[in-house]
């Protein structure tokens, strides 16, 4: 990758120590996607701002970096730990280390945004605009059905494009990777947001190329798009899909293979408590819910996960009231993903309709997870 | 045995036992970040550590925040002496980078490095000797 003189003195040292290590991060992501060189990007949104992801080593890390380093171009940051209008249950040591983490960040210029769906809360670029996404499922999102142009960027790449405005020009910020070279076909019909999930699941196994199309299914909506892009995200390395007839390889997802998704992720029957969220839900999300639950009360503790943006659109057209007055909870700037609220010493298991949510819950948090659509939960747990 | 013309993808040389997987590795959820354990019982490296090895695998999946899980390895001295990636990936070039671990990129059709086999490699000079 070829880089000019000013990025060659930065990469140096001499714009400090923090460029330093932001270019040495943005040559190393070039080198190995293939770069020629950066571009400016017009918006970066960072994740590794939940203590649990980050740990003591990241909190030093952002501490120092975050004493000279400084955003140069528009950055959102991911949910943290939890929601610091209800630190009951989370550890003192957890709230001071997470503490730490948000002032570095702020002390950096971002906006102070703790969502994992950034699209649905700012203002969205022209298509085909640079950016440098790291939340996989925004990535996947904003790629797909925004027309962004971002890579699936890790929390330090994101970090490093977030202080100097700039990204790789590789992958799928070229329109070839954005034109798939393998299809994945489904051959059933897709009942809920939940199926769509699963194909994600399937397809981030299944797919090594950036980029996907799926055939046999119809356009996702909002809250599939969301249930896909996060799933794809979670299982993979592929950034991007398409809906429609691919060129080259096409691999089939049947039942056959959603069972075996299925299988793998849903380790339990049923739940101490039910998680929402991951992605964050949107207002679309909400009114359904508001709906599905209309005149009835959750049957077991139900936490929704959303951005403050959303809690407080949401809380405008009175559709906060109504979840809560069917008992849900809301806890903003955090989500299901890596969460405190949910322990293995307080909970053996939890329902949830996210792929991304219950891969975590299972993998991270060592609690079982009854993996069920948005529906069926309303249906079950609401009377 | 010497496989050159390795693609440097973070600079620096390490060396140490070679451990290899043709599986991809969520770095956030597949280790332990204090032993450097692959933890998933999953993973055909399940319970193999990654301290001081040289790691052989195809590129990393999942959490962006795998980067910073590659950096915390580093600080807690758990961390490989190097990486040798068949498709070297975002999460795996940022965190090292970071973390100081060498990368290198495979070259096509490169002869596969044996399980345990002492390996040392040269990121800036884009090789590999593996000692039989």
């Amino acid at each position: 990758m070829e880089l000019a003189r000013d990025e060659e003195e930065a990469l140096a040292g001499k714009k400090g120590e923090a460029l330093a290590s932001a270019y040495r991060i943005l040559v190393a992501i070039g080198e190995a996607t293939g770069a020629s060189k950066l571009v400016p990007i017009k918006w970066a949104h960072v994740s590794g701002v939940n203590y649990n992801t980050i740990g003591d080593a990241g909190v030093q890390f952002l501490d120092r970096f975050s004493s000279t380093a400084r955003v140069a171009v528009k950055t959102t940051v991911n949910p943290m730990g939890y929601d610091r209008d209800h630190p009951e249950g989370i550890p003192e040591k957890f709230q001071e280390k997470q503490a730490s983490i948000v002032q570095s960040y702020e002390r950096m210029g971002v906006t102070p945004s703790f969502t994992c769906t950034p699209y649905e809360v700012f203002d969205i670029p022209d298509k085909g605009a640079p950016v440098s996404f790291a939340e996989s499922n925004a990535a996947v999102f904003s790629n797909s059905l925004l027309g962004l142009m971002t890579n699936k960027e890790s929390a330090l790449s994101a970090l490093a494009s977030s202080v100097t405005g700039k990204a790789p020009l590789s992958d799928l910020r070229l329109e070839e990777a954005r034109s798939p070279k393998v299809g994945i076909e489904a051959d059933f019909k897709f009942e809920s947001e939940l199926d769509y999930g699963l194909l994600g699941y399937f397809a981030g196994k299944a797919v090594k190329e950036s980029s996907v199309a799926f055939s046999g299914i119809a356009r996702p909506s909002t809250i599939e798009a969301k249930a896909l892009s996060a799933a794809i995200g979670t299982s993979g390395s592929c950034g991007m899909f398409t809906i429609g007839q691919g060129r080259g390889e096409k691999i089939s997802f049947t039942r056959k293979e959603a069972k075996a998704a299925m299988d793998e992720l849903s380790t339990a029957q049923d739940g101490d408590v039910i998680t929402l969220g991951s992605p964050q839900l949107g207002m679309n999300e909400l009114d359904l819910l508001a709906k599905l639950t209309e005149g009835k009360k959750f049957t077991k503790r139900c936490m929704i996960f959303c951005s403050r943006a959303i809690h407080g659109q949401a809380a405008k057209v009175g559709l906060t009231g109504r979840l809560e007055r069917s008992g849900a909870e809301f806890m903003c700037d955090s989500c299901t993903c890596f969460t405190p609220y949910v322990t293995k010493e307080k909970y053996d298991s939890v329902v949830s309709n996210s792929v991304k949510g219950t891969y975590y819950m299972n993998n991270f948090n060592k609690v079982k997870v009854a993996l069920k659509d948005i529906r069926t939960i309303a249906k079950e747990y609401a009377e | 045995m010497i496989i050159s013309n390795c693609k440097k993808i973070v600079g620096g040389s390490g060396e140490g036992p070679a451990i290899v997987t043709t599986q991809p590795i969520n770095f956030l959820a597949m280790v332990d970040q204090k032993t450097g354990m692959i933890t998933d019982p999953r993973h055909e490296l399940h319970e193999k550590l990654l301290k001081g090895a040289v790691l052989v695998f195809p590129y990393a999946i999942g959490s962006s925040v795998g980067a910073y899980a590659i950096y915390s390895l580093r600080e807690y001295g758990s961390a490989p002496s190097a990486v040798v990636c068949t498709r070297a990936d975002i999460t795996t070039a940022s965190g090292c980078a970071i973390a100081n671990i060498p990368v290198v990129d495979l070259p096509r059709g490169a002869p596969a490095i044996e399980q345990g086999a002492i390996a040392r490699v040269e990121a800036d000079a884009g090789t590999i000797t593996v000692k039989v």
